[in-house]
């Protein structure tokens, strides 16, 4: 294997892996928090956005990535958003068919997946700028760090608020459900417990690496942001 | 005169930095956004045409559901539809603009008649059904078929036993002559309830339990005396 061979595939693999962990649309980026606060009161709505929202991201960048040089910049912003706009149409008819029960459950939230920031964001600063194969490793590894992170806020938030996981029962009919966690109010707690875990994490690992003699500043963990 | 003339001979042959000019008309712009506009309709009619079956099914199962959970002791359900103050059963595969469900049991009597009704809640129309038995001249069963209420409280109206209890057996009796219900439906607050027409508000969702009683209320009032002149027909 030659050395760029194994160069394009640790950067495939790292454009897949960075939405997961090192740029999380949620816990790192803070995009996308208004289905993150709203919906993430059961594991299975928590799991339910997540799927739905990686779904659109992904046909999203695939699209926006393949007509990538025919839109004219002026209309870019516009086209994109009729892309994303469409795929969650898609996504609304389809989770009617599959799941009638979670579609209530979820409400507007779906409709809305159109102005979640995080799914623009890659189409104009990833999708618009890379090939097709890329953008679609960006938009799996985003899409599943947005569902990881509805998944920590459900699970914590249907544990606390119902005393259960994903419906199964955890601590007896005598538990007396914590009840701010399931509104909204609760997902402000919530996420604010795990942005200290994050960044306590990022934290210690940028002590470590400085221990170590390697600067954590010097790793470019934005580079394809624009920003 | 001369150096002048020389700068700027020098100055027109400095390399100028080449900015691309932009060439897009807007003849362009329009076209690339219709097209784009064109390939997004045909994908969304194609999504709505092959997945309409299977919403519809999927509505009409959770409505029949909904129909023999409020209904104890259903087998069987009939729709009828209103026409000019009569009930008249509905031919399969037609839809009326207000449906009731005469829901049977085994030995083919009547169990009760389950009524859509809908009315603003707290965020949204709340749409719900409820069945009403003859026998009893009460509610015996209702769920929230669609509702937009703040989750974890106003919810609470689909899921809360305390209040859902109050469905058992509300009493909506008519007054002498038939035409109206003699004890109007009411909220009352939490753990107040001392009459069978009552209904115990939820505690932290006030406002989403007004809306059922008012829902109740309003559709009682005119499909209670409806079901109590076509009784004859409902009763096979």
């Amino acid at each position: 294997m030659t050395n760029e061979t194994k160069q394009a595939q640790h950067e495939n693999l790292d454009t897949l892996t960075r939405g997961i962990w090192r740029e999380n649309p949620v816990f790192v980026m803070l995009l996308g928090l208004c289905p993150v606060l709203a919906v993430t009161n059961s594991v299975v709505n928590a799991l339910a956005m997540g799927l739905a929202t990686t779904f659109v991201l992904f046909m999203a960048s695939t699209v926006v990535s393949l007509v990538r040089k025919l839109i004219p910049k002026q209309v870019r912003i516009a086209c994109y958003i009729l892309v994303i706009a469409t795929f969650v149409t898609v996504v609304d008819y389809l989770l009617q068919a599959i799941s009638f029960e979670v579609h209530r459950a979820l409400g507007a939230f779906i409709a809305l997946i159109v102005v979640n920031c995080a799914i623009l964001g890659r189409s104009e600063a990833f999708a618009s700028k890379n090939n097709v194969g890329k953008s679609m490793l960006d938009a799996l590894g985003f899409g599943g760090g947005f569902t990881i992170a509805c998944l920590c806020m459900g699970g914590v938030r249907e544990v606390l608020g119902a005393g259960t996981f994903a419906g199964i029962p955890l601590f007896g009919p005598s538990f007396a459900g914590w009840s701010i966690m399931i509104l909204p109010g609760g997902a402000f707690f919530v996420l604010g417990a795990w942005l200290l875990l994050f960044n306590w994490l990022r934290e210690r690992k940028e002590r470590a690496e400085k221990f170590t003699g390697t600067s954590f500043e010097n790793r470019e963990t934005s580079k394809d942001l624009g920003t | 005169m001369a150096q002048a003339t020389g700068d700027m001979e020098n100055n027109q042959q400095t390399p100028q930095p080449i900015i691309p000019e932009d060439t897009t008309t807007g003849t362009t712009m329009v076209l690339t956004m219709g097209l784009i506009g064109l390939a997004c309709a045909i994908l969304i009619v194609l999504t709505y045409q092959s997945t309409q079956a299977t919403i519809e099914e999927n509505k009409a199962r959770f409505l029949e559901k909904a129909i023999f959970e409020v209904l104890p002791n259903t087998t069987g359900k009939v729709t009828y539809a209103a026409e000019h103050g009569a009930l008249g059963q509905m031919p399969a595969g037609k839809q009326a603009e207000m449906e009731y469900y005469a829901g049977y049991n085994d030995r083919q009597q009547l169990t009760g008649i389950a009524i859509p009704a809908e009315g603003p809640g707290f965020q949204d129309i709340v749409r719900i059904l409820y069945g009403y038995a003859p026998a009893c001249r009460c509610i015996v069963g209702m769920k929230v078929l669609e509702s937009k209420e703040t989750p974890g409280l106003g919810t609470k109206i689909e899921t809360d036993p305390v209040f859902l209890k109050n469905f058992e057996t509300l009493d909506v009796r008519l007054t002498p002559d038939g035409n109206a219900i003699a004890n109007p439906i009411v909220l009352v607050k939490p753990r107040q309830k001392e009459n069978p027409w009552e209904i115990d508000a939820i505690s932290g969702a006030t406002i989403s339990s007004q809306a059922i009683a008012d829902i109740l209320q309003a559709s009682t009032a005119d499909a209670v005396p409806l079901i109590e002149k076509n009784l004859d027909t409902l009763t096979r």
